[in-house]
């Protein structure tokens, strides 16, 4: 699970981790204002499952697309499943053409701030969980 | 270079306003191009408040990927702030131009641990002041060792004290992650970073503290805070700014509003000089000019409604004993304020509840209690008085736990029915 190079938020890290470890997934959070050669190196250190990429600073869909070129670019990450979600764009969730072109990219799905979690969980292979929704978490800005 | 001689434009501003009875208003307002920043300004500034501007850099600017903002302002994509080292500083000037003044100063607001070649442009720009600290904007909001952060913020504290026109610095500790972190710590972080300051030659400073989730145990709070700047930092210009609640925010209308009205009145309440406001949408989306606008006017007109009678009785519960006993402790563990920082984060005698930084040793906790006071679950290693036996509040936290300690405010203001704790 990561965040992206320009987001520092924290909070909806800690509440994806605690969430997915109750479901059954074990979680390696490599935290927020994550540089897209961290991202990599790490994924192709641990080999993980699927990669959990929760941002919300509005820079998402700008940063979630380089990262996802990126990351579709290389041989060894090519097939990895990689999601996406949280505030993807300063606008709020009303751009479906931002959706489209970040699945288009290589995202195997996308999670806007009230994507249903038991949608999210399903499509990472984990268990039905007691909260409802993705909680739209903002702890600051400055 | 002749040394400062008294507080420059912006605390003078601050000074005016309170003299006047007038709490000073401010947003947290930054948009990617010169016309539309510039419009945000000329706005805040025809507020009918006394208010001061605010330019909030984008995330590409916090974290120094100037390229990455140059791009976005090339390609015309949406920046969450105003990219001011990718305009550079003869562009933000011309921002400031006509608009900043005597009447009207300017703060740039950013989340830089590494602000160097920011504070050189805003410097440059002339704006009045600017906010953050070697803690606050690290740990929250970086990947930056602290010891690094720590001798960047030294560095650019002693470049705004070499300036003949003070420019103002205020601390963001009070802040840390917005929420779950309990008062007497973010007290002791915004003095500590006010020290810090101090340390690096600056005198025109701020300490902060934000809105949390009992209005009682932050009159307390603030009143803890005011008291300790009095004693840490008494032979500075200094005042006190709250934030209104920097957690996940109300999403209705009226819930936001409530919820800002409320800060508000705790700062006419508390004697706090400054607010910094949040808007009707802020759940959703960053905000636009217009919503700024009628947020500082609501806060602006709740604080005067607010009677300033004589203060009652203020409340007792150890915050005031809790942050001075964590600010001499820090300042006992290393020979200047710095050192002692990284030295205190290192051991988990300062800690940040929840914060993920690789420096932060994330062992103390705290929750939400049934009086909606936010108290300490474990202090873990925080040299506070009876830490033991308050270790004993813990308990396992889960997911659904978080999410309702950190929806609190939320569910407070925007179903006030399903609620029974006191607004």
């Amino acid at each position: 699970m990561t965040s992206v190079s320009s987001d520092s938020h924290m909070w909806n890290l800690v509440f994806l981790q605690l969430l997915l470890e109750e479901n059954g997934g074990q979680v390696v959070n490599l935290g927020a204002c994550t540089p897209d050669e961290l991202v990599m190196s790490e994924c192709l250190r641990i080999r993980p499952d699927a990669l959990v990429i929760s941002t919300v600073n509005g820079h998402g869909h700008i940063d979630g697309l380089r990262l996802i070129r990126k990351i579709r670019g290389h041989s060894g990450l090519a097939s990895m499943k990689v999601v996406i979600g949280g505030k993807l764009g300063i606008h709020g969730s009303r751009h479906a053409g931002s959706r489209a072109e970040l699945v288009a990219n290589g995202f195997d799905a996308v999670f806007e701030a009230d994507a249903d979690l038991d949608r999210f969980l399903g499509c990472l292979g984990l268990g039905t969980p007691a909260p409802k929704h993705v909680a739209s978490t903002e702890i600051r800005s400055t | 270079m002749a040394p400062p001689t008294g507080p420059g434009r912006f605390t003078r501003f601050v000074r005016r306003a309170s003299s006047e009875g007038k709490l000073v208003v401010q947003p947290r307002m930054g948009f990617g191009t010169v016309e539309q920043m510039r419009a945000g300004l000329d706005a805040v500034r025809d507020v009918d408040a006394a208010t001061v501007g605010t330019i909030t850099v984008d995330s590409y600017t916090r974290v120094n990927d100037h390229a990455s903002a140059l791009l976005a302002l090339e390609k015309g994509a949406d920046l969450n702030g105003f990219p001011l080292v990718a305009h550079g500083a003869a562009v933000t000037r011309e921002v400031l131009a006509g608009i900043a003044g005597d009447d009207f100063p300017v703060q740039v607001r950013h989340g830089s641990a590494l602000p160097r070649e920011l504070f050189e442009g805003l410097v440059a720009a002339g704006a009045d002041a600017t906010e953050g600290g070697p803690v606050s904007y690290c740990l929250p909001y970086s990947r930056v060792p602290l010891a690094q952060a720590v001798d960047a913020w030294a560095e650019c504290c002693e470049m705004l004290a070499g300036i003949s026109e003070p420019v103002h610095l205020e601390s963001f500790g009070g802040c840390m992650l917005g929420q779950l972190c309990p008062p007497s710590l973010l007290i002791s972080l915004s003095i500590l970073e006010g020290l810090f300051f101090r340390e690096h030659g600056l005198r025109d400073i701020s300490v902060s503290y934000a809105q949390q989730t009992n209005q009682q145990q932050d009159i307390e709070a603030i009143h803890a805070l005011r008291a300790l700047a009095k004693e840490w930092l008494g032979d500075t210009d200094w005042h006190a700014v709250l934030y209104t609640y920097m957690g996940v925010y109300p999403r209705s209308r009226k819930g936001a509003y409530g919820l800002l009205e409320a800060s508000a009145r705790l700062a006419a309440r508390s004697g706090t000089e400054r607010l910094i406001v949040k808007t009707a949408v802020e759940a959703s989306r960053i905000p636009s000019i217009t919503e700024n606008v009628d947020a500082l006017e609501r806060a602006a007109r709740a604080a005067e409604r607010e009677a300033v009678a004589e203060p009652a009785g203020i409340p007792d519960s150890g915050i005031y004993e809790e942050a001075q006993a964590i600010i001499t402790h820090t300042l006992t563990l290393g020979s200047d304020v710095g050192k002692a920082l990284v030295r205190a984060f290192a051991l988990g005698h300062l800690d940040i509840p929840f914060c993920l930084h690789q420096d932060n040793a994330n062992r103390c906790r705290a929750r939400i209690d049934d009086r909606g006071r936010l108290t300490w679950a474990d202090p873990a290693g925080v040299p506070i008085p009876r830490a033991r036996d308050l270790a004993r509040n813990r308990q396992r936290l889960t997911a659904r736990g978080l999410l309702d300690m950190l929806s609190y405010n939320e569910r407070r203001y925007d179903h006030p029915s399903r609620t029974s704790h006191p607004r």
